[in-house]
């Protein structure tokens, strides 16, 4: 058994990160996906998460919504996510605690995942109606003009099988965004996409970035994208960071062989 | 060559005729037991309860691998030696209904299988509870594919009800042999009940085709 009393029951403070990962572990059967990960990311930071497929890169993101962890704790906005507090002490959390404290967590997929028997205003407002309790007067007028933010609400009415991939990612967003999330991941958002329609997406998470203080994390295998955007960018690399920075640091002067190969390689793909 | 009478039809046809109500009542009601209690046990098996799953599991297994007839008899002539005393038309209902749920539990376990699991970890980034995730996402979609199976098992309990005659439900089968008992004619009651099964049967199947476009449709899955 792991001995949870090395970490606090909470993170306070001003400076508190919105996100933490604390000595996380992450194992599928024998394999280490993550191994000891220790990763802040501040209040309205975007971070972008780079790396070779099978360097744990998507399992950072899906820790915080889908999946459980075998070790170490992970914090939200201060609250423990995987664990709960009982009796002044860190236990595993309950599916209910779990449910509760991913609230604040809103998630885009790379193969979108709207539901299909729903328009995409529907989409839109079946999180706010069903988990957050709003009216659908409530839930309608926000949504629509989360449709309209991504440029979509001429298309409210259609399901996802009418849309093209760009606009059903489009749609992804904006119901992600209808929950009022504090933090948003994104899972490889344009790797599904036709190369003429990664524009429209990306220019919508620019929009994000720019006009909401939102705290993201980027999964991506779009450099130039991450280079432009990010406030930092991690490289990952056999379940733990390799190398973080700056992205002009990063992309500019890496400083790890397996960062330089890494780039390299991504580069010579273009 | 045929020894048929047109007359003995014509005469025999009102008293089949209720008799096929009968059929439709139990088959109706068999099926709507079926529908309700195949889900449940269809979701009983997707619990995380280990010990439930591996119940309810073995129970549509050994339902799955015995005869209804059996079945049928086990309810209506058993179940009174535990107290339980039943009619004939409520044990048969319940066999027929219970042996269908066992099927069609199988028919909605391949429908909520079919749906991506990318759903569920929508309705999860959504923090969407269990039940809602089930109602407003999985099942909606886990419909379409199943109702071709659905469909088929209307039809085969609809075809299966012939069996309840042997605890005396005077259903087509249990008319038609009373007829032959009575009258020492066999060829016109079995061959007007293979009519009446065929005349019902052919349209249905066709029906459910239809309502199977109409509902996929309905929920913009095509």
């Amino acid at each position: 058994m792991e001995d949870l009393s090395q970490f606090p029951l909470e993170l306070d403070g001003a400076d508190r990160p919105m996100v933490s990962f604390r000595k996380v572990t992450k194992r599928y059967g024998s394999l280490t996906v993550l191994d000891n990960l220790d990763l802040d990311v501040a209040e309205g930071e975007m971070v972008s998460i780079i790396g070779p497929s099978g360097s744990g890169k998507t399992t950072v993101l899906r820790m915080l919504m889908l999946e459980r962890i075998q070790g170490g704790v992970i914090y939200v906005d201060g609250q423990p996510l995987t664990h709960e507090v009982r009796d002044g002490a860190l236990v595993p959390a309950s599916e209910r605690y779990l449910r509760r404290a991913r609230e604040p967590i809103g998630m885009c997929f790379q193969h979108f995942n709207l539901f299909p028997h729903m328009t995409a205003l529907q989409n839109c407002m079946e999180g706010p109606v069903q988990v957050l309790g709003l009216s659908r007067q409530e839930a309608r007028a926000r949504s629509e003009e989360l449709l309209d933010m991504v440029g979509l609400i001429d298309k409210k009415d259609q399901h996802p099988s009418r849309l093209s991939g760009g606009q059903q990612q489009r749609v992804a967003i904006a119901r992600a965004l209808a929950m009022r999330p504090k933090v948003m991941l994104l899972d490889e958002v344009t790797s599904a996409l036709d190369p003429e329609v990664i524009g429209e997406v990306t220019e919508v998470i620019r929009k994000l970035v720019r006009e909401h203080r939102l705290t993201i994390m980027m999964v991506t295998h779009q450099m130039g994208f991450a280079a432009d955007i990010s406030d930092r960018v991690c490289f990952f690399y056999g379940g733990r960071i390799e190398e973080q920075g700056p992205p002009s640091e990063l992309f500019g002067n890496p400083q790890k062989d397996r960062t330089r190969q890494f780039l390299s390689a991504v580069k010579s793909a273009d | 060559m045929f020894d048929w009478k047109w007359d003995f039809a014509f005469e025999i046809l009102p008293r089949l005729g209720w008799a096929t109500l009968n059929t439709l009542m139990a088959a109706g009601g068999g099926y709507a037991i079926a529908i309700v209690l195949g889900l449940v046990l269809a979701l009983a098996q997707r619990t995380p309860l280990r010990l439930l799953t591996f119940v309810v599991r073995e129970f549509v297994e050994f339902i799955r691998s015995t005869p209804l007839v059996l079945q049928i008899f086990f309810v209506f002539y058993v179940a009174p030696q535990f107290g339980i005393r039943l009619s004939p038309w409520t044990s048969g209902m319940i066999a027929i209904g219970l042996h269908y749920a066992a099927y069609l539990s199988e028919v909605y376990r391949g429908g909520i299988e079919s749906v991506p699991k990318g759903q569920w970890e929508a309705c999860r980034s959504l923090s969407m509870s269990t039940r809602d995730t089930y109602v407003r996402v999985i099942i909606p979609q886990a419909l379409p594919p199943a109702l071709a199976g659905m469909g088929n098992y209307l039809v085969g309990i609809f075809k299966d009800t012939p069996m309840l005659s042997v605890i005396g439900v005077a259903e087509l089968m249990h008319a038609a042999n009373a007829i032959g008992s009575e009258h020492y004619r066999f060829l016109e009651p079995y061959t007007l009940v293979g009519l009446i099964f065929l005349a019902i049967s052919l349209p249905s199947a066709a029906l459910i085709r239809v309502f199977e476009t109409w509902v996929r449709k309905k929920l913009g899955l095509s």
